[in-house]
């Protein structure tokens, strides 16, 4: 009985150290949105509440705003360039982003959607 | 006739929206000093170049409401334009000729002073290069009977931001007037985040407001948001005015922030302008909303003999 408790107990820590190791080396989900006049790509992006994800963000024609009000976050998307937003919903909802850096005619309807199910 | 107003009362009276006459928190509360009364007209997201559905009548607007302004029995003192006085393109010829179109147009008010600011859709693509060849600056000030007027430019820089240059201007443009002096801001966007989900903010409103608190009698006066809306941070007042183009839905009330329809049965709803009566001793305001009348059909003239 004590063996058997002593095996398990010494089993089970290779067990957790591969488990350790395999959450260390687990890296987040990556979501990639893409930004032009006058629209996201893709317009609504699906996320796990409480899942760590990186969002990268890119701009295919030039500045643009990445706002998402409801969790803080605003970046500016430069062209060239890929920004790396990190988020972990610790909300379940509907959230709008938007850019916010005037783009012309069309701006206010550059928006999009990101859906976080309960 | 006076109307006590205290903070309660101004909410009710903001929840209304679309209310005719709105009378400032202040209102009624005495201060020293001898009286100075003036008014002046608030006009606002005029969008001149704007061609489309919610508004049929986009060419004939802005010429009803001068009409109307010119028509008043008083004259205004002067007449501000908060913003979006035209319609963004891409053109930067487009855009001058626009803005001209626009300035000639407005020239055809009585009133002697007129005042202009720039919106997003005049300034933000060029930085304001156009809008400052055709206007002037887009931020300064001006003193008026008794009230200090800043105007401040929340919208040359695309991003949406007043800046630290034009901040440091505000701070040093402020000391020079009394503690208690009152002072009104004209901008075009909201100073406070109203509703960012609908870019209906200032992003650095915050620190402009922080310049503004220790004034103990500060009202912002501003457009963008194409409605009426009263608001308070603190002490200071923020009312917004409608537009000569076409009205927006009430903040977050639908999930796209998108023209209301136009509507054949009741005209210009939703558009107007404003008769501001201001009353410097005591610091404090009177709002008056103005609709926007279609034209009377005439029966035609039966002609003689």
């Amino acid at each position: 009985m004590r063996f058997r408790a002593r095996w398990a107990v010494t089993g089970l820590v290779p067990v957790l150290l591969l488990a350790a190791a395999a959450g260390r080396s687990a890296e987040p989900r990556v979501v990639k949105i893409s930004a032009k006049r006058f629209e996201f790509s893709p317009p609504e992006v699906h996320l796990k509440k409480g899942e760590t994800v990186v969002l990268e963000v890119t701009s295919e024609d030039r500045v643009h705003g990445f706002n998402i009000p409801a969790f803080k976050i605003r970046r500016d998307i430069v062209p060239k360039e890929v920004t790396r937003v990190t988020l972990t919903p610790d909300k379940a909802g509907t959230f709008s982003f938007r850019c916010d850096v005037f783009c012309g005619d069309g701006h206010e309807d550059m928006t999009g959607t990101l859906i976080v199910p309960e | 006739m006076k109307i006590e107003t205290d903070r309660r009362e101004f909410l009710k009276l903001a929840g209304l929206g679309g209310g005719v006459v709105f009378a400032s928190s202040l209102w009624g509360r005495a201060l020293a000093g001898g009286e100075d009364e003036f008014h002046f007209v608030q006009l606002s997201d005029t969008h001149w170049g704007f061609e489309g559905p919610p508004n049929p009548d986009a060419k004939g607007t802005l010429p009803k409401a001068i009409e109307a302004v010119n028509a008043l029995s008083a004259q205004p003192d002067f007449v501000v334009f908060t913003g979006d006085l035209t319609h963004t393109t891409d053109d930067p010829a487009k855009r001058r000729d626009r803005m001209k179109q626009f300035r000639d147009i407005a020239g055809k008010l009585r009133a002697k002073t007129v005042r202009f600011l720039p919106g997003e859709h005049d300034a933000s693509l060029d930085r304001g290069e156009a809008y400052q060849e055709l206007f002037g600056a887009p931020h300064y000030s001006f003193d008026h009977k008794g009230v200090h007027f800043a105007v401040l430019d929340n919208v040359s820089d695309p991003g949406a931001v007043v800046g630290a240059t034009q901040l440091a201007w505000l701070k040093s443009d402020l000391s020079k007037q009394k503690a208690d002096a009152p002072i009104a801001i004209l901008t075009h966007r909201p100073l406070f985040d109203l509703y960012p989900e609908w870019d209906w903010a200032t992003k650095d409103g915050a620190a402009a407001l922080e310049i503004l608190e220790p004034y103990p009698h500060v009202t912002v006066f501003y457009g963008h948001i194409h409605q009426e809306h009263h608001h308070k941070t603190g002490h200071i007042e923020h009312h917004s005015a409608t537009s000569l183009m076409f009205p927006l839905p009430a903040p977050g009330s639908v999930p796209k922030r998108a023209p209301v329809p136009w509507d054949d049965k009741q005209p210009y709803r939703g558009l107007g302008w404003r008769d501001v009566e201001a009353y410097p001793a005591k610091g404090t305001y009177r709002l008056e909303q103005k609709p926007i009348k279609a034209a009377e059909v005439r029966a035609p003239v039966a002609k003689e003999g």
